[in-house]
């Protein structure tokens, strides 16, 4: 069973440690929203889980199929089937999007195949249409002068085509409008209904995003940890309460 | 029939000439009478004169040559200081057709064979480049173009045949557009020169096909002193390529070859290179166009490998309506210094010049841009747009930037932009986590950074470029 595993998983920049302790467990399927203040480490998470280096572990495991990807390098876990969609995606001036994801799809081809130009683009432009997104976009530099919405859909589209088994999304409603908010949520729910869907970990500053892509499970992160587990209810908790709620309870506990 | 050339001549002499070599390990004898020894002196410009049986007035032309050369200081109060590695005294100045150093296919560094394997290289080619064979098949390829250009009244020879068969037109134009005291590298070649290209197209002919020096240079011994004569009568156009993206391994370590290129009223001359040279290469090139009334030179020039390149392409707007073009693409890996750029002389009105050059430094490559775009005052309606980018990879690599730019008088135009802009680790990141190895990651950067550039390219060399680059780029990765 394909499942993303995290063990108590400890994070340090530098010296300072970020993420300490956080143990989740995602399936093929499910979307968890992980929820809570900045600065809490849930962005941290998501990079490192990635492959960042920039990040430290320094405590626990992260498994994917039931096997460490922690020695892998970041392009090892994506073609294992790790995704990650950016808070800030990088330009690449001079790179259109066709080109960028089609240099990822021959990426995981065995060595010596050749992709089928033909069938990649029947593909591309069918994940175009299932996420309504203009056929000029795709000749378009990746992520260059896109606006906010542009950059977002363009990973959306990338999460589309690659085909992970975990998407890992970070601040995805970040610097959207409610119209954008609304395209990418009805991107991502198109990804969720279609067959051998990924598991999904969105992670969120907001609750509004949650009222697109309705969620499995909410976790609530405080202070590099996991603080409170829940239903889809808990996130309108937390909207309703605020995150003071949340402290509160922390320093009563 | 006309008489065999020179090359024909040592082809029947070369003992190996025709005998498969496709076999690894082999050896040949090799042929010392015509060798003009090491170091450089009246002797050797006389024994290269005579070997080439020139006419007085060359020879002539070769020792004033020579003295200026020894007369002229190293350029190092501009250029870098690495010049001063150059040891005159150990160079070989003149090895004629059939005679290499001795070498075998197992002497050939294991990275060269792997670059050539991955490139796709035919095998008879690999071992003519990697300077273990003197010549492979592309005498008929050669031979095939220059039949089919001659129906068109096209003259494309090497030089020393073009000098003895078409002194008329040769002397004319030969040393005009650079003078032999241009530089001291211009005047080393003015010196000992030999091989290179002579092309002539008469009035109002376009060449159908580009013309390949690859083939014809291949089909001779490679020169290290090069001449090339490009003359494009009126009305004519001519496309030149040079080159090819296959490394050039050799045991000479300084190249330095003058080209020179001709257009006449309203004709139009492209000059594209292609050079991956061996990086214990000084390459020292002046390349210059005099371009005529409504006339355009065009030079595409990528440089990649090479320890030191030195090399501004040049036009000189000598008529009214002229225009003048450079695309550069210069890479410098480790321990490699591309110092590249472009001179944009405007001496007419309404002329019109365009610069675009493109650096990529990796690790502690360096890169060099030198500019020099002038417009006097007395001309009216004249413009230039300079842009030049330089992308760093890596924190060690280091690129500068030299823009002279004289535009005298209000009724010129110029404009100029620079950039310099960095292969992040979050960029590196973001490609990685969609699955490319950094190595796809970086490659896939620095195609980006020069794709609308090599666009502009021949399909086929900018498909080779892109090639190339990945190779360098898998290298650089550690």
């Amino acid at each position: 069973m394909p499942q993303l595993e995290i063990k108590d998983l400890r994070i340090n920049i530098g010296d300072k440690p970020i993420v300490n302790g956080v143990t989740l467990t995602v399936k093929p399927g499910e979307v968890h929203a992980i929820m809570g203040p900045n600065g809490t480490g849930k962005s941290t998470l998501a990079k490192a889980v990635a492959g960042h280096p920039d990040y430290a572990i320094t405590g626990g495991d992260v498994l994917l199929d039931g096997k460490s990807i922690l020695g892998m390098e970041p392009d090892e876990r994506a073609r294992a089937g790790l995704f990650l969609a950016f808070q800030y995606p990088s330009e690449i001036p001079g790179v259109s999007i066709a080109n960028f994801l089609r240099a990822a799809v021959q990426a995981r081809l065995a060595e010596g195949e050749e992709l089928d130009a033909s069938g990649y683009y029947k593909r591309l432009y069918s994940k175009m249409d299932l996420l309504k997104i203009d056929r000029k976009f795709t000749s378009r530099s990746v992520n260059e002068g896109f606006s906010g919405g542009e950059k977002k859909r363009c990973e959306i589209l990338q999460l589309a085509m690659l085909e992970p088994r975990i998407a890992l999304m970070d601040e995805t409603d970040s610097g959207l409008d409610i119209d954008a908010l609304r395209v990418v949520a009805e991107g991502v729910n198109s990804i969720r209904a279609a067959a051998n869907p990924p598991g999904i970990l969105l992670i969120t500053h907001y609750q509004r995003l949650l009222g697109h892509i309705v969620p499995d499970f909410v976790h609530v992160m405080y202070d590099g940890r996991i603080v409170k587990s829940g239903g889809k209810a808990l996130a309108l908790e937390l909207e309703a309460k605020g995150y003071d709620w949340v402290k509160k309870e922390l320093v009563s506990a | 029939m006309k008489p065999p050339t020179e090359i024909d001549a040592l082809v029947m002499e070369n003992p190996v000439a025709g005998i498969d070599q496709t076999k690894g390990d082999f050896q040949y004898k090799v042929d010392y009478a015509f060798d003009a020894g090491t170091g450089l002196t009246e002797d050797t410009v006389r024994y290269i004169s005579s070997v080439k049986k020139e006419e007085p007035w060359l020879l002539e032309f070769r020792l004033k040559a020579l003295e200026t050369f020894l007369k002229k200081p190293m350029p190092t109060h501009w250029a870098t200081k690495d010049l001063e590695s150059i040891d005159f005294a150990k160079i070989r100045y003149y090895l004629s057709s059939g005679q290499k150093p001795k070498r075998t296919w197992d002497e050939v560094p294991d990275d060269i064979k792997q670059t050539f394997e991955r490139l796709g290289i035919p095998e008879q080619e690999r071992k003519f480049l990697a300077g273990v064979e003197a010549q492979f098949d592309s005498e008929a390829a050669y031979s095939n173009i220059k039949e089919i250009v001659a129906k068109q009244g096209v003259i494309f020879v090497n030089s020393t045949e073009g000098l003895r068969e078409h002194p008329e037109i040769f002397r004319k134009f030969f040393g005009k557009v650079i003078p032999t005291g241009d530089n001291k590298f211009s005047a080393l070649n003015s010196a000992v020169f030999s091989g290179g290209s002579f092309i002539y197209v008469p009035p109002g002919v376009k060449v159908a096909q580009p013309l390949q020096a690859y083939f014809r240079i291949n089909a001779e011994n490679f020169g290290q002193f090069e001449r090339t004569l490009i003359i494009a009568d009126e009305g004519s156009e001519v496309v030149y390529m040079e080159g090819c993206t296959a490394p050039k391994f050799s045991t000479s370590t300084l190249h330095s070859a003058v080209v020179e290129l001709v257009a006449l009223k309203g004709a139009k001359i492209q000059y594209i290179t292609v050079q991956n040279w061996a990086n214990n290469v000084f390459n020292l090139v002046t390349k210059r166009g005099l371009a005529h009334e409504d006339a355009e030179i065009k030079w595409i020039d990528c440089n990649i490998g090479s320890r030191l390149t030195m090399k501004y392409p040049g036009v000189i707007l000598k008529g009214e309506r002229a225009r003048g073009e450079v695309l550069s693409i210069a890479l410098a890996n480790d321990g490699q210094h591309q110092d590249t750029g472009a001179k944009m002389i405007h001496v007419a009105d309404n002329t019109t010049s365009n610069i675009i050059a493109k650096s990529i430094s990796v690790g502690q490559g360096r890169s060099t841009y030198r500019g020099l775009v002038h417009i006097p005052s007395h001309l009216k309606g004249c413009k230039n747009n300079t842009e030049c980018d330089a992308l760093l990879i890596n924190t060690n690599s280091r690129t500068d930037t030299y823009p002279a730019i004289t535009v005298r008088g209000d009724k010129n135009a110029t404009q100029h932009e620079a950039s310099v802009s960095k292969v992040s680790e979050d960029m590196i990141f973001y490609m990685q986590s969609r699955g490319l190895s950094e190595a796809q990651a970086m490659s896939l950067a620095v195609n980006g950074f020069i794709n609308e550039l090599a666009r502009q390219f021949p399909m086929e060399y900018s498909v080779e470029l892109k090639r190339l680059i990945d190779l360098e780029m898998e290298g650089s990765v550690g």
